[in-house]
């Protein structure tokens, strides 16, 4: 009965309900969703070097998204923990095959162990995927004010343009990565 | 703000953790597969919950809604002007996505699912901010 707790879930399924993320948060108290504008707030909560752009109110404007990323951390603990689906991820056989020739062996869990393991920091490429790749991720976000789901979600939903010329420059940005430069950081 | 109305929250933030992790939106597989448009999978889930996101705010806009306090809901709106950064900083956050097989939120659902290594990547991209935020005034926006 519940199987479907542990077996992953198709995106028309998963897709209505992230969707539904935005008009909640406008409805329970008028916020966007947008999760990393937790980075700023951390930052800004502990600004050490007193920089301008992270001199605000904090507890006023983030408090309550710390509250709903302590329950993104909670959400993948029931779900990738304690209702983890026991199978390897369903992929195209075309991007197995991709993956495998530029030297990816273990497809069982949601990441792969040859990048996301505490061994791999001791290396040029787990540095690389680990520490470059949580970089930029923070140091984008920030730039372009929002990140997949402050633009690609919310702003997408309340038809901003901005929002839309920030989810090209993301593909522009993946597509580089995916094919010109990935082969060589794991060549 | 009340302790029940953090739950709330807190709670909203769960489901989400638990929709992504299910719909292996957290996956560095499905991202790689994305990028290569291999699989209509992470189409689809961005698609649909546009979709969604699009009627209910438009129902929202239309019929004035206010949030459950009684405010009146208002949209701030982003700056389209402002291309560089969109196009610049877009392109740097699309970069570290691919690289790194998670964009923020599923950043945290992975440390939730047992992966500890993700507190590398999260300690680092609070470093990006950062960063970013002594830059700021350097930078083309």
């Amino acid at each position: 009965m519940l199987d479907f707790l542990y077996q992953p879930w198709p995106w028309y399924v998963a897709g209505p309900i992230i969707g539904l993320t935005v008009p909640i948060l406008l409805l329970l108290g008028g916020k966007m969703f947008g999760v990393s504008a937790n980075l700023r707030h951390a930052c800004a909560a502990c600004n050490f070097g007193n920089v301008e752009f992270f001199n605000y109110d904090w507890k006023t404007a983030g408090k309550w998204n710390f509250m709903f990323l302590i329950g993104t951390v909670l959400g993948g603990f029931l779900g990738g923990y304690i209702f983890a689906n026991p199978e390897p991820i369903a992929l195209a056989a075309s991007t197995i095959a991709d993956l495998q020739a530029l030297g990816i062996q273990d497809f069982n869990g949601l990441v792969p162990d040859d990048l996301f393991a505490w061994e791999m920091l001791g290396t040029g490429v787990g540095l690389t995927v680990l520490v470059l790749g949580g970089f930029l991720v923070g140091f984008g976000a920030r730039y372009a004010g929002g990140c997949t789901s402050g633009h690609a979600i919310s702003g997408l939903a309340d038809l901003q343009l901005a929002s839309l010329i920030a989810v090209i420059g993301f593909f522009i940005g993946g597509l580089i990565m995916t094919y010109l430069l990935y082969p060589i950081i794991l060549g | 703000m009340k302790f029940t109305e953090y739950l709330k929250y807190l709670l909203i933030g769960t489901a989400f953790g638990f929709v992504l992790v299910k719909s292996e939106v957290v996956s560095w597989f499905r991202i790689q597969e994305m990028f290569r448009f291999d699989d209509f999978h992470m189409y689809g889930i961005i698609g649909l919950a546009v979709v969604v996101g699009i009627i209910s705010v438009q129902i929202i806009k239309r019929n004035n809604m206010k949030d459950s306090k009684g405010n009146p809901i208002s949209i701030p709106p982003k700056d389209p002007s402002q291309v560089k950064r969109y196009i610049i900083g877009g392109s740097m956050f699309g970069l570290g996505w691919a690289l790194l097989g998670a964009c923020p939120g599923p950043m945290f659902a992975l440390l939730g699912s047992g992966l500890t290594i993700m507190v590398v990547p999260i300690l680092a991209a609070l470093a990006g901010t950062y960063t970013y935020g002594i830059l700021r005034d350097k930078l083309p926006h």
